[in-house]
């Protein structure tokens, strides 16, 4: 099979779905020359700048723009440049987008992507390294998708547009130029399916994004150790495949949970509640998260690796549960 | 000047009937609302109803609009079936919005009452956003954003009018100011007296409209729809009103923050005066009209009364499509 980065899978997506669909547009900043992370560089040429579309910097109004023409038929898929910018726009996310249907008793649908760029990308400092993905499943309303490789990225993009919810679509600026494999012509990953990387009988591996891939690394390393780890990718946070999830522990009795977020109030603690509450007789030792340290991302290189999740720490972590 | 001197005394009683349909509709929530029927918070529009006809007179079905956490008026004035709004501020399952939006967002998509948005001033990205999809569907439509005159002093007001502005949206941004924000009043919290010369940064017009005067409000606003319509994107209008009722949950109409004189002098201005002033209507003219909106808000209050709490399951509907 071919390999292509994360960014062209997405690249793809969303022009595939822009033939398919006339009411799919993008916009956003820098977005007709797809500067900062490529993604959109080159849609203008097949599409005009009608459907790709530059906008001045002012993201609630980028939001906004898509929550209004959401609501009257289009599929916006709007591009906020880092996800730390999200906290410009969370009224339009999490008080519109999100809240709109509901309030109206289900007279409208929001079919909108917001995509943005989450998590390290090498010395961005603190306000261009957040990985923000727990704010978001916290809201009723939205969908949130983290896709960890190209495969995933641009099967889950292409089902986000097609949803007629409002999705956040979470990416990482680390995995943009790692290629995949991803097949010729079109398919769909479900929003809401897990997916198994690997099996091992010992102990579950929760692994959302980036970490993905430093799971699948660690787990060569423990398999050497005679530890063999299953690594599941939850690939979108809401819905969440609880069931996965569950049926995977109950086989291994352990659980281990790694995101690029800080630890306290993160994705882990949401999914480590969903199995405590829901097989904690199948548990063999206690749940362990692998997260980033509760501190702002530091500019330093050294500091900054110590405060985000390392392959070590995952090591450390499967260690610990399997000699519980 | 082409417009005819004399409108026909028809002409009048029909706009009449709706500004009293807007006063007596609020009049019976607010009473509603102190004896617990209604709860939570109510906006009332009393003494602005001018705005809201205005705009909607000036506007075709199919146009749309975006409102504020005080948008009973539009809402009707937009088509919205009385009955059923009045069913969803008390919050019965035949509500517009099956009793999950309340008096600070109701919504009849149908009528194009695209919402009443509850947080101050973001229903500006979404106009915008509106607009960009009614120029990208070609479909005419125009799409009006109203909003207080607090709101446009945020970052959205003008985030919106840069965008709309620049893209040549058919948007008419209306800002209905009536003075107050709660209780701070425009002269602690803006540093223009006129929000309208604001349209100046965007190169949109600004114009100052007398929003006492329904028939002013009309005229001000069919000339920025036809601009919007035109392709020559949107326009700010100021309508200069007053709410002669409290900010919200009974609160008196003047006390600590505005006096008495004030609330006088502006009552003199009330848009149902001025109307019947400019088409020389008698009491006696209109009596019929008083009567007959009276009862049809009885049957609506009637209807709301005797509809049935909405099923404890409807609470899991409609969050997701
Ligand atoms: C962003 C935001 N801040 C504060 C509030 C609380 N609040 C509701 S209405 C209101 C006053 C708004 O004044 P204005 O925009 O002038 O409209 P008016 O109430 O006068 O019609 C405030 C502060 C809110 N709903 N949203």
């Amino acid at each position: 099979m071919r390999a292509i980065t994360y960014a062209e899978a997405l690249r793809e997506a969303l022009a595939e779905e822009m033939r398919r669909d006339e009411r799919v547009f993008v916009f956003g900043e820098d977005v007709e020359l797809g500067y900062a992370f490529t993604v959109c560089k080159g849609l203008i040429d097949e599409f005009g700048p009608e459907r790709v579309r530059d906008t001045p910097i002012c993201e609630q109004t980028i939001v906004g723009i898509a929550v209004g023409s959401s609501m009257i038929g289009m599929r916006p898929v709007p591009e906020i440049e880092f996800c730390d910018l999200l906290t410009l726009c969370m009224d339009q996310i999490c008080n519109e987008a999100a809240k709109l249907r509901y309030m109206s008793g289900g007279q409208v649908c929001f079919p909108l992507v917001v995509r943005s760029p989450a998590g390290k990308w090498g010395s961005f400092g603190a306000q261009h390294s957040q990985t923000l993905d727990a704010w978001f499943m916290h809201v009723p309303g939205l969908k949130v998708a983290v896709p960890a490789t190209p495969y995933d990225a641009k099967g889950l993009l292409k089902s986000a547009i097609r949803d007629d919810n409002p999705v956040l679509f979470i990416e990482r600026k680390l995995l943009y130029q790692i290629p995949g494999p991803v097949p010729e012509g079109e398919y769909l990953v479900p929003l809401g399916q897990a997916k198994i990387h690997r099996e091992g009988k010992d102990a579950t591996v929760v692994a959302i994004g980036r970490m993905v891939s430093l799971a699948l690394n660690a787990s060569e390393t423990l398999e050497k150790e005679g530890i063999k780890a299953t690594i599941l990718d939850p690939r979108t946070l809401v819905p969440l495949d609880r069931e996965s999830i569950l049926a995977s522990v109950r086989e291994t009795h352990r659980v281990v949970i790694v995101e690029e977020g800080c630890k306290t109030g993160g994705v882990g603690g949401e999914i480590a509640a969903v199995v405590s509450e829901e097989a904690l007789d199948d548990l063999d030792a206690p749940i362990r998260r692998v997260a980033a340290l509760d501190t702002p991302v530091p500019f330093n290189a050294a500091l900054e690796d110590f405060v985000l999740p390392s392959e070590e720490r995952i090591i450390q972590a499967v260690r610990d549960v399997v000699s519980f | 000047m082409n417009r005819p001197k004399v409108l026909a005394k028809e002409r009048y009683l029909e706009l009449y009937r709706k500004l009293v349909m807007i006063r007596r509709l609020e009049e019976k929530i607010d009473e509603l609302f102190r004896q617990g029927v209604i709860k939570g918070a109510v906006h009332l529009s009393i003494g602005q109803e001018a705005v809201a006809v205005g705009v909607s007179e000036a506007l075709d079905k199919k146009d749309l609009i975006i409102a504020t956490h005080r948008g009973h008026g539009h809402c009707l004035m937009k088509g919205a079936d009385l009955k059923s709004m009045m069913a969803e501020l008390c919050g019965k399952a035949t509500g517009l919005c099956k009793g999950k939006g309340g008096s600070m967002h109701i919504i009849d998509v149908k009528r194009g009452m695209l919402g009443a948005v509850g947080i101050v001033g973001s229903g500006m990205p979404m106009a915008t956003g509106v607009g960009l999809a009614i120029k990208m569907q070609r479909t005419g439509q125009v799409c009006v954003c109203l909003f207080g005159d607090s709101a446009s002093h945020g970052g959205m007001f003008h985030e919106s009018l840069n965008v709309a502005s620049l893209w040549k949206l058919p948007v008419v941004f209306i800002c209905e100011n009536n003075l107050y924000g709660l209780t701070v009043s425009m002269k602690k919290a803006s540093a223009v007296k006129d929000i309208a010369i604001r349209a100046k940064a965007y190169a949109v017009p600004g114009v100052v409209v007398d929003g006492m005067d329904v028939l002013e409000v009309q005229r001000a606003v069919q000339r920025a729809v036809k601009r919007a319509r035109d392709g020559l994107g949107p326009s700010l209008l100021e309508c200069k009103t007053y709410r002669f009722m409290g900010h919200s949950r009974g609160d008196p109409a003047y006390g600590p923050y505005r006096t008495r004189e004030e609330w006088e002098s502006w009552k003199q201005r009330d848009p149902l005066l001025v109307l019947m002033n400019k088409g020389g209507l008698t009491s006696k003219e209109v009596e019929g009209i008083d009567r007959e909106v009276s009862r049809e808000i009885e049957e609506a209050v009637r209807f709301a009364e005797e509809s049935p709490e909405p099923d404890l399951s409807s609470a899991l509907e409609d969050i997701y499509a």
